[in-house]
């Protein structure tokens, strides 16, 4: 029979060849490790944030106030004398859980909503993609506060309210692919084999799109990130004193002029992560993407 | 005569995969005289394609390497800078693709996109330039050019845009036109034109021509001197006649020992297996002998389909109603014995694939009855369709989309085992390992992915995935036109092997006629939806009744020069569209009997008279 050339060589397990393969293609672009490296340290110092701020973020030292950055307090001190690295660090935490968070719960709703529209196709597809487009409509911002503001400016309610304004941009991302791949003929030999519609969609067309869609969410946290950081910043936040990086930018705006590292730390942090989130989520879809294209 | 038009000497083109340099074309030397139409065959990666874009210089600078001499009328066009190079293109040497429809732009009109040419290369001004487009389209028998001028690309049928390309690409009137694999993707009828018409052309332009195909029905009908090619390297180049007569190759002696030839199958009665020959020797293996009789007369039918009619709606306007209908299916009625294999023959858009896909229901059929071991099929619930779908299975035509990428092999072929609770655990491996087995590839290859497999391997492994649940009834729609020749004929053997062992019933979907005579029990003719002629495939092919059975099968290409058709006629007629207004009546036919058992459909009485 047709045994070629190859058929002798040893194999790898398939998952690691498939690994193999992604880090190779995530290796072209060596920015993206830049972005990797930069996600991974801001995870890291927020985790360890309890063991390596210098100073507690909550106490004041009324004796210190705005202080430009020193010895003691490496990147100054606010109003009510708080250590500004500290509150950088501890403010990390809220920004990665509620960006990870929210941006967890749209991915999965939101892939969800896509996947099924997309399946079935139909009256149950206009209906629900119309209703996304409605939500889509909104700038996310906007649509952000006003549910914030309903209801009411909670760590769980920003994250909710977060999720919501992304869902339909994930319901987007998988519905286009599902209508690609429902098209195909494995999808037709699985209904000859009468598979059941949960199983292929579960089995057969989800890790398809399922690359796309962790693209996707890593351009998003970044999103989510920027997001909060805006709530925080028009006042809409996770309650004070709790350090959060929009709220550290707007409680310094009062002193932008003459204390101008205040804004100029929590900017800067948001700024860099998010720049490192969009170069990661770049990275891994030029590591994606080219073999999705191969086979097709 | 002077030189020749084009010299090949020693070519070597290569490209840069994953950091390294692999050779697609080693060594190549041929030469095309002025009107000499010369043409290169071989499998895929034979470098047969690279061989063309090396010529036109159209492999990237970047990742590809060209060496050797390539000299058209004596200039060498790789010491050519970028700049000449550019008006070599289109004016001394053109080109036409494979895919008419992504090599035109979807934008712009056809008229616009040849005057276009016409002006860029000749210097000719917008007046003039269309004058001469559409002298152009003339030429290339376009009816009714000059409302066709103002048409867009997707407007045209397939047929119709290649002949689009070709003006565009005779514009200039280049010495050598490449054609890469032009009727490929077009039907027998229109590629039979398609080939008549570049062999006018060529005739009336005094012009050279080189051309890519895999198939060799095409290259005895056009060639005067023929390349073989395998692995990058030339095995043959030989006037026509004696590549088909007195191959020297092995891999030729295989190669068109693996091409059904229309008519080969007189006198025999059943299933013939294709020989199987050593490529690097020419041995036979062993002669291929009639399968035995696999079909169970005595038994009442396994499949009987009554009345199919399966029609899509299409909807448009501002509210989305209902405005006419694609008659996929009309009134299909046939049946099918346990071990025996009945053909379903026809053009692109005559409802043979939405037939199959009907009698699975995986479309669902809008009337009809599909009686399956004598249960009604169209009539069951979602549970018992699951019981029946295990007794009937699919194989698809691309044998790049039918596997999940993301699905090792193994699991894809033991997945349909699970579900159905057949076996669990190491049982269900073995059974996979059988499976694997059964279909000549070896049980250790069940850790690999689908992308790890050549297309021939990856067909294998569809029929054992259809085989898993151990149907009676496998629909094959197009199973092998996607196969490479010789790929084709193992699977073809396979699939008869397996109707042997498992006495299998096959309903075979295709439009290649030649394979259809070497594998078929019986055969039915689909045109626009309705079966026109049905019978046992002696009696189908000798003898064809209907008028478009006898078109289809005098458009069929033989291979073999010294049977070149006679010049036929330049036929420019268009496959009809099965689209249809709302309310729509059919002429009222019947099935009549013109010898046992091989009816064709004609107009009933009634309907004679009425459009009398």
């Amino acid at each position: 029979m047709s045994t070629s050339v190859h058929d002798a060589a040893p194999v790898a397990p398939p998952r690691l060849r498939w690994l193999k393969a992604t880090i190779g293609a995530f290796n072209a672009n060596k920015t993206s490790w830049a972005g990797l490296a930069i996600v991974l340290a801001v995870i890291l110092a927020a985790v360890l944030a309890p063991i390596i701020a210098p100073h507690d973020p909550l106490e004041q030292n009324i004796l210190s106030r705005l202080q430009p950055p020193y010895d003691d307090f490496y990147l100054g001190t606010d109003y009510f004398g708080r250590d500004i690295l500290s509150r950088l660090l501890y403010g990390a935490r809220i920004s990665l859980v509620i960006g990870i968070a929210s941006t967890v719960i749209a991915m999965v709703v939101g892939s969800l909503i896509g996947l099924l529209a997309g399946y079935y196709g139909g009256r149950f597809d206009i209906i629900v993609m119309q209703a996304m487009d409605i939500l889509l409509a909104f700038p996310s911002l906007i649509l952000g506060l006003i549910l914030v503001a309903m209801l009411g400016p909670s760590m769980e309610n920003i994250t909710i309210a977060i999720a919501l304004t992304s869902i339909p941009s994930f319901a987007r991302i998988a519905r286009a692919p599902t209508i690609t791949v429902k098209e195909r003929d494995y999808i037709g030999a699985g209904r000859a084999l009468a598979f059941s519609d949960a199983r292929i969609m579960a089995g057969h067309i989800l890790p398809n799109i399922f690359p796309e869609i962790l693209v996707m969410a890593s351009l998003w946290l970044a999103n989510a990130i920027r997001t909060e950081a805006s709530l925080a910043f028009i006042g809409l936040g996770v309650k004070p004193p709790i350090a959060t990086w929009g709220g550290m930018i707007r409680e310094g705006f009062e002193n932008i002029l003459d204390s101008y590292w205040l804004v100029l730390a929590p900017s800067l942090a948001i700024l860099v992560v998010v720049f490192a989130l969009n170069v990661l989520g770049d990275g891994l879809r030029d590591a994606i993407d080219p073999k999705l294209k191969g086979e097709r | 005569m002077s030189g020749p038009v084009l010299s090949v000497e020693n070519l070597q083109t290569a490209f840069r995969v994953g950091g390294q340099w692999r050779w697609a074309v080693e060594d190549l030397s041929f030469d095309v005289a002025p009107g000499e139409t010369v043409a290169i065959v071989g499998e895929s990666g034979s470098g047969k394609s690279v061989t063309a874009l090396s010529v036109m210089r159209l492999v990237s600078a970047a990742n590809g390497r060209i060496q050797g001499r390539i000299a058209l009328e004596g200039r060498d066009l790789l010491a050519l800078s970028e700049e000449e190079m550019r008006k070599v293109r289109g004016n001394d040497v053109a080109m036409i693709f494979q895919e008419p429809m992504t090599s035109l732009n979807p934008v712009l009109t056809v008229g616009f996109q040849i005057a276009e040419a016409l002006r860029y290369h000749r210097g000719l001004d917008a007046g003039a330039a269309k004058a001469e487009a559409l002298r152009m389209l003339d030429k290339v028998r376009i009816p009714s050019a000059k409302t066709r001028f103002d048409n867009y690309p997707h407007q045209l049928s397939g047929g119709m845009r290649q002949r689009v390309m070709i003006a565009t690409a005779l514009a200039c009137k280049p010495k050598l036109l490449i054609a890469d694999e032009p009727t490929t993707a077009l039907d027998v009828t229109i590629q039979a034109q398609i080939l008549e018409l570049i062999k006018t052309l060529q005739d009336e332009e005094r012009m050279s021509v080189l051309f890519i195909t895999h198939d060799m029905g095409v290259v005895a009908e056009i060639a005067d001197r023929v390349v073989v090619m395998w692995k990058g390297r030339k095995l043959e180049d030989a006037p026509a006649a004696q590549v088909f007569n007195t191959p020297i190759h092995g891999y030729t002696k295989a190669l068109l020992a693996a091409v059904p030839k229309l008519g080969d199958m007189n006198g025999h009665a059943r299933p013939l297996r294709f020989p199987r020959i050593d490529p690097d020797d020419g041995k036979v293996e062993g002669k291929p002998m009639e399968q035995p009789d696999t079909v169970q007369a005595a038994e009442p039918p396994l499949l009987e389909v009554a009345g199919l009619t399966t029609r899509f709606g299409i909807r448009g306007g501002l509210l989305g109603r209902l405005q006419g209908q694609v008659h996929a299916v009309e009134d299909v009625s046939f049946n099918l014995r346990r071990g025996e294999t009945l053909a379903l023959v026809g053009e692109s858009g005559c409802g043979k694939s939405t037939t199959g896909r009907s009698i699975l229901r995986l479309v669902e059929p809008s009337f009809g009855t599909v009686r399956f071991g004598g249960r009604d099929v169209t009539g069951l619930g979602k549970s018992e369709l699951r019981d029946v779908r295990r007794d009937m299975q699919m194989i698809f035509q691309d044998p790049f989309a039918s596997l999940n990428p993301r699905k090792s092999v193994g699991s894809a072929l033991a997945e349909p085992i699970l579900v159905h609770g057949l076996a669990k655990g190491t049982e269900a491996q073995d059974r996979v390992a059988e499976l694997l087995r059964k279909v000549g590839l070896a049980p250790e290859m069940h850790v690999r992915f689908p992308h790890e497999f050549s297309g021939g391997q990856r067909q294998r492994i569809a029929i054992a995935r259809a085989l898993a649940l151990s149907p009676k009834l496998v629909v094959a729609d197009e199973a092998v036109s996607a196969l490479d020749v010789s790929v084709k004929a193992q699977v073809l053997n396979l699939m008869l092997d397996l109707q042997a062992e498992l006495g299998l019933a096959y309903l075979f979907i295709s439009h290649d006629m030649a394979v259809v005579e070497r594998v078929s029990h019986r055969v039915a003719v689909m045109y626009l939806g309705e079966i026109v002629e049905i019978g046992p495939r002696e009696a189908v092919f000798s003898d064809p009744r209907h008028p478009y059975t006898r078109k289809l099968l005098t458009a069929v290409p033989v291979p073999d020069p010294s049977r070149r058709a006679l010049r036929r006629e330049l036929a420019v007629d268009e496959l009809p569209s099965p689209i249809r207004k709302l309310g729509w009546q059919a002429q009222p036919t019947e099935l009549v009997e013109v010898s046992p058992s091989h009816f064709i459909r004609q107009p009933t009485e009634a309907g004679r008279a009425g459009t009398a």
